[in-house]
């Protein structure tokens, strides 16, 4: 009988905590010193690798492919609309409304959720669809036309942008955190086993539909708080462009090209897109039909990404989601 | 009112002709082709091009341009369909997905931004209708349309009951080992299906462009609408993407009656209506008691029975 010890931190683990809070505090003070530009950028970065890391949660650690997350991007925008509308103060309603459109998810979660591979990622994408008609009946958006957050001209032009990056770092280090314990805990676990044998997963007492919805609604608060950062930073509101499915291209091509299936991976992949929209942006369209060429190309000849493929290669985990047993200095991971 | 309901039912259609090749997709190869809607607007550039710039008759630019979306399809199921239907369920979608995306764009870069029709070179038929008794009169291109769905559709099931190629298809739709096991090569199969896919969806596009104006970016809400017609009328059945086409064309064209925006709306709650209603009577027979005695909504046989949930067959 041999015996194992069961590691949940690991020394790289602990030393990746303790780098990525001492980025924090470097990242909160950034105002400061920073000149508005960057700090205009950093919020951008921040929202996409908000939407990639829920992007993950969904597709590479519950299996769940949406095509439709542009869903709660777009509710979440609207809905703090509606609230400032209704008199709250402009920042406060971009965080109710993120969580409003948590809320809206659980409903939808027990209809979607029972439905399998291709007909779940069409059938969000449909509910994104309906979801954005019906925005555009309200007369505060104005169908086609949008309208815009005019409440945040309020603030001064430095003062907001400020505030809207505070509340994109401090969002996006919550879900971050909040993702990293939901992975280490049973229903990341659960989920993982969800994903790769439903029945089996079952027949050993998961609650499939219980750990599903949690999953669906976590990541659906979370790309409902980077649509209503967005908003803060953008301040127009188009029913078009954000309820798009251009945002599903997006964290598409940033979870496949850093690494489905691993907690880094993401946020490698929402540094390289943001990086690649810096420098080729501007050539508009051919720069969109590239993405999506290199994102198929990863899919098929590097499906775990650049992260991915790195770790296998050198055995490296930073944050690592999975515990370590570890017998007689050799080490051996499992999920 | 009645005008809206005949109107529906042409509609139905074009959506039949559309919806086929993604139903046969999903039949025989396992596979939801999330880039069929992008496809389809390919078609119809390919044929608006052979017209503009070739100067072809539309007739015989849309008979010139199906050989080679057929091609199309053959190919992609060659080098890169049947690559990714191994890699589990979660593949299919990323990259079929990713395909549209680089369609959509591609096809903005070569063709530009601005909406194009087929309708100005196809002389008054865009426009023209026949008049029936009580004051009704339906549009000739619609009902033209319909007639080809007939006999797409038709001509898919003579293929499919009594042609080699159409044993072989429902063969291997049903069990692809077994058919394997009595000598039919099942990736020259899946070729073919995905030949005749691809194919139907550049004949639809291109009676979309007869009827409507399209962009580089029409494609996704078309593949909404195949995707709605399948599961309305039963996936893997072949007319059920009739009835299907013809259920969605109705909804729509009724919601349009109400509001610009209830055309799309409409055939949406349609579409999550059917779902949910599935859903219901598979729980509920899975509780049994009383409910359990409503009918079964079973999927067609033909193509090939079976086929529901192909896709969580595959395991990643």
């Amino acid at each position: 009988m041999t015996h194992y010890n069961v590691e949940r931190w690991t020394r790289s683990g602990r030393l990746t905590v303790g780098a990525a809070l001492a980025g924090l505090v470097v990242l909160v003070l950034l105002p400061a010193f920073a000149s508005g530009l960057v700090i205009d950028k950093l919020t951008t970065l921040f929202i996409y690798i908000l939407l990639a890391v829920m992007w993950n949660l969904l597709a590479g650690y519950a299996g769940l492919v949406s095509v439709g997350q542009q869903a709660f991007f777009g509710v979440g925008g609207y809905l703090a609309l509606r609230l400032v509308d209704a008199g709250l103060p402009p920042y406060l309603a971009l965080i109710a409304g993120a969580a409003g459109a948590g809320i809206a998810a659980i409903p939808i979660s027990t209809f979607a959720l029972r439905l399998k591979g291709g007909e779940f990622a069409i059938a969000m994408w449909v509910i994104a669809e309906v979801l954005r008609i019906l925005v555009m009946f309200d007369p505060l958006v104005q169908g086609e036309t949008g309208t815009s957050l005019l409440a945040l001209n309020a603030y001064d032009p430095e003062l907001r942008r400020n505030l809207t990056y505070w509340l994109g770092l401090g969002g996006l280090a919550l879900m971050l955190a909040g993702t990293f314990w939901l992975l280490r805990s049973h229903i990341g676990a659960a989920a993982q086993a969800i994903r790769d044998d439903e029945d089996a997963a079952a027949s050993i007492g998961i609650d499939v539909m219980r750990i599903k919805q949690i999953i669906f609604v976590l990541a659906a608060f979370g790309c409902a708080l980077a649509g209503t950062i967005w908003l803060a930073s953008a301040i127009t509101f188009l029913p078009r462009t954000n309820f798009g499915v251009q945002w599903t291209v997006f964290m598409l091509f940033m979870v496949l090209v850093g690494g489905l299936r691993t907690f880094e991976g993401p946020i490698i992949g929402a540094l390289i897109f943001f990086l690649l929209q810096e420098v080729f942006g501007n050539l508009g369209v051919w720069y969109l039909a590239g993405l999506g060429v290199v994102a198929v190309g990863f899919a098929l000849y590097l499906p775990a990404g650049l992260w991915g493929s790195w770790q296998q290669r050198s055995g490296l985990q930073l944050l690592s989601v999975n515990v370590v047993l570890r017998k007689s200095g050799q080490s051996t991971e499992t999920p | 009112m009645l005008d809206a309901l005949i109107q529906g039912i042409l509609l139905g259609g074009y959506y039949a002709i559309l919806a086929a090749g993604l139903s046969l997709m999903f039949g025989v190869v396992r596979f939801i082709n999330l880039a069929h809607g992008d496809l389809a607007i390919l078609g119809a550039y390919l044929v608006l091009f052979a017209v503009e710039v070739l100067g072809l008759s539309p007739w015989v630019a849309v008979a010139a341009t199906l050989p080679i979306m057929a091609l199309i399809g053959w190919l992609l199921q060659a080098t890169w369909f049947a690559r990714t239907v191994k890699g589990g369920f979660l593949l299919p979608l990323l990259t079929t997905f990713g395909l549209g995306a680089v369609l959509q764009n591609g096809m903005f870069g070569l063709f530009g931004s601005d909406t194009k029709s087929l309708g100005n070179h196809i002389g008054n038929l865009s426009w023209a209708s026949w008049q029936l008794p009580f004051g009704i009169s339906v549009g000739q291109l619609p009902v033209i349309t319909f007639v080809v769905a007939v006999t797409v559709l038709g001509t898919l099931q003579l293929v499919l009951s009594f042609t080699r190629l159409g044993r072989a298809i429902r063969a291997t739709a049903s069990d692809p080992e077994a058919a394997e096991l009595s000598g039919i090569d099942a990736r020259a199969v899946h070729r073919a299906a995905a030949a005749i896919a691809v194919a139907l969806a550049g004949l639809a596009g291109a009676f979309l462009a007869m009827r409507a104006l399209i962009n580089p970016y029409a494609g996704p809400a078309q593949l909404i609408f195949a995707f709605e017609a399948v599961v309305i009328g039963g996936i893997g059945s072949l007319w059920g993407t009739l009835i299907g086409g013809i259920v969605l064309g109705v909804a729509q064209s009724l919601g349009a009656t109400v509001s610009a925006q209830g055309f799309q709306l409409a055939g949406h709650l349609v579409f999550l209506a059917v779902l949910g209603v599935r859903l219901y009577l598979a729980h509920s027979r899975n509780l049994g008691g009383w409910r359990s005695l409503l009918p079964a909504l079973k999927p067609g046989r033909k193509p090939a029975a079976r086929l529901q949930h192909a896709t969580s067959e595959g395991r990643s």
